[in-house]
Order: structure tokens, then C-alpha cells, then sequence
């Protein structure tokens, strides 16, 4: 069980500015507490905008964050490998994978989610419940030291 | 004063030499302005202008370079971003326009350099010059006021020389021709290096830049 105050606590700790995001069913509870946060929100269209917005931010000294569903991953995926190969830019993204709790689900999106993340050699943790943010905030430490891009993989059930 | 391109008559639709923009625009660039150049104009901007806050994004992501200029833009509010923008990305992209306004900034002004091709792979048309797109009627439509279709270089000139910045989002859309062969081209390399070392600039030293008030 993830708990969206936990999670935007989460993200309060790790320093993070801006979340630009499109949300998916289990995102899209956070919206309150995300607007009531420190954080800013910056809503995107579609999640190819999200990555070359989020490099802007970085290059202006901001530290954000995206956050999207292994959909918006499939869709953004020249965006991310300009921004994350070609730029270099170290952003950090929280991934939801639609169905990872539901194993017998037909979902294509679950079943091609972790061959994506491999397919762009993507540095990630797997967050199923609170109790795996603090490895989620150990990750985001370790990937900035190494100015490297990375993400948490957040488990989601049907979305 | 503002005139939907569709509504100019035949003669004064000419389009501008591109040089032409990109000169003027150069002239009346003020220091503590990014600019953010994109396909094209990032391969020929550095013959009109080499400026520490200058941002030639190429290597790209095609309909990138308007949110990653409205990111720097949320970044430094302090300092005015200009993006210049094709009208093939912005077609892949156009729902930038709305996330732009959206994100309730006022430091963006973006230029819309429409030759209605993909000048890039050799010139081949785009679908919304065989629709007759408007883009400044989509980007007044998703919410930007001072949205205008520039019609000589001489409008240009004035529109961009007595632009206020700072103060509201600004588009300009231009209708221009191709590049010409004999326009020096920029090395495409290091994109990496140049996004870090204006992260650098932006981040390590505070950019001088001019008060205004609305």
C-alpha cells in the first residue's frame, strides 16, 4: 500500500521542486496533497513534453521530477532518449507500472514494462509499499552523485 | 496590431528571408536573455549570434524545444526565455501551447519560424501547410493574448524591439523561407556539454538582469 502523504513527503525530503506529470488512477489520488505541498505542479499534455521540460529545469537549476505511467514511458521514448542519452540530463522519474500486482493480467502494458525499462538500460528500484521509500530516497542520492538518470518503478494494480 | 495570416492578401503573405528574422532578432536580444534555437535555426544561429545564454538544442527530441524552454523559463522567472521553434516540431507538439500557459509564467516569448517544411530531411511538406494552419489563432486559442502573425520584416522589427518582457507569454508566428545553402551551418555535436555548461552559468553566477515593471 502506497500512501500519498507518505509519497509526497517522500519527494519533499529528496529536495525535489517540480513534479511534471501526467497521472494515471493511482497518481491521480495524489493531487490534492501535491497541491497542498511544497512542491510545484506543472501539468503536461503529453508525456514526450515531459522529459525536455523536466531538462529545461534541471539546466535552469531546479530539481524536478516526472512522474507517468509505463505508457507514458512507451510514448515518450525519443523524448527520453534525447534528453536522458543525448543531453545527459540525471532526472529522476516515478514510473507507475499498471497491473505489476495483478500477475495473470493480460495487460500488454505490464507485460512489456520491464523490457522497456531494460531495452533504455534505465537505473531503477521497485517501490511496493511505504516501506520502500527510503531505498527509493537512497537511489535518487546515489543517481545525482553519479549524475545519472534514473526512476522508481511505483507497483500499481489495475489502472 | 495583429492579422490572422489568412486574412493578409496575396502580396503581403511574402514570405521573409529567414536570415532576415534571425538577424533582427540577434540585434535586439537583450544580455540577460536565453535563447533557444531547435532544428534549423539551431544549426545556423551561432552566424547571427554567440551569446553565453544561447541554448542551439541539436541534437533534439522533435517538439522539444518549447518545453524545454518553458522549463528554464519556471526555473529562472527572473530572466526572459526565447525559444525559436519550427513549424513541423510545433505540429508534433502542439499541445505545448496550452502546458505553457498552464504553467502560469510570463518570461516566455516563442518565435515560430513556419516554412511549412521539414527543411531538415530536405524540404518535404508539412500536413499544416497543405491545411493552412494558423498557429497564431491555435496559440491565441489556448490562451496566449499576444499571439501575432508577423507580416514584414519591418512589423518584426517593431514587434520585436518594443517587446515588453517579463510581463506576459509572447508569440510570434513568422512565415519564412528556406534557409539558403550559402548560411554557414553549425556543428551538431556536444549538446551534452552545452546544456551542463549553461547549467553552470545559470546556477553558479547570477545573470545581471534589468527590472521592469508591467
Amino acid at each position: 500500500m502506497i500512501s500519498p502523504v507518505n509519497a509526497i513527503a517522500t519527494l519533499e525530503a529528496m529536495g525535489i521542486s517540480h513534479v511534471v506529470w501526467i497521472p494515471d488512477s493511482l497518481f491521480g489520488q495524489w493531487e490534492g496533497h501535491l497541491q497542498n505541498s511544497s512542491l510545484r505542479l506543472i501539468r503536461v499534455c503529453r508525456e514526450g513534453e515531459a522529459w525536455p521540460l523536466a531538462a529545461g529545469l534541471w539546466a535552469g537549476g531546479a530539481q524536478p521530477l516526472v512522474i507517468m505511467q509505463t505508457t507514458g514511458l512507451f510514448e515518450s521514448g525519443d523524448a527520453l532518449r534525447n534528453v536522458g542519452f543525448d543531453l545527459k540530463c540525471p532526472l529522476y522519474a516515478w514510473i507507475g507500472v499498471r497491473n505489476w500486482l495483478n500477475p495473470n493480467s493480460p495487460d500488454s502494458a505490464r507485460r512489456f514494462a520491464v523490457p522497456q525499462v531494460d531495452a533504455w538500460q534505465l537505473d531503477h528500484v521497485w517501490v511496493e509499499n511505504d516501506g520502500d521509500f527510503g531505498r527509493v530516497k537512497e537511489h535518487y542520492a546515489d543517481c545525482r552523485t553519479a549524475a545519472r538518470l534514473g526512476i522508481a518503478l511505483i507497483a500499481e494494480g489495475a489502472g | 496590431m495583429s492579422r490572422r495570416i489568412d486574412e493578409l492578401d496575396e502580396s503581403s503573405q511574402a514570405r521573409l528571408p529567414c536570415e532576415d528574422v534571425l538577424r533582427i532578432l540577434a540585434e535586439y536580444r537583450r544580455d540577460d536573455e536565453i535563447v533557444v534555437t531547435n532544428q534549423m535555426s539551431a544549426r545556423v544561429w551561432p552566424a547571427f549570434s554567440e551569446h553565453e545564454l544561447d541554448f542551439n538544442y541539436l541534437s533534439s527530441t522533435m517538439g522539444g524545444a518549447i518545453p524545454l524552454a518553458l522549463g528554464l523559463a519556471l526555473a529562472k522567472p527572473e530572466l526572459q526565455v526565447i525559444v525559436l521553434s519550427g513549424d513541423g516540431s510545433l505540429l508534433m507538439n502542439l499541445g505545448c501551447l496550452a502546458t505553457v500557459v498552464a504553467s502560469n509564467i510570463e518570461n516566455l516569448t516563442v518565435v515560430l519560424l513556419d516554412n511549412g517544411l521539414y527543411e531538415v530531411t530536405g524540404g518535404q511538406q508539412t500536413a499544416g501547410s497543405l491545411a493552412k494552419v494558423d498557429f497564431a489563432a491555435i496559440a491565441r486559442g489556448c490562451g496566449i493574448e499576444n499571439s501575432i502573425a508577423v507580416q514584414n520584416a519591418e512589423h518584426w522589427r517593431e514587434l520585436i524591439s518594443k517587446r515588453r518582457t517579463k510581463c506576459a507569454i509572447q508569440f510570434y508566428a513568422i512565415k519564412v523561407d528556406r534557409i539558403s545553402p550559402a548560411t554557414p551551418r553549425n556543428s551538431t555535436t556536444k549538446v551534452d556539454e552545452k546544456i551542463k555548461a549553461l547549467r553552470e552559468r545559470l546556477t553558479q553566477k547570477s545573470v545581471a538582469h534589468r527590472q521592469q515593471s508591467c
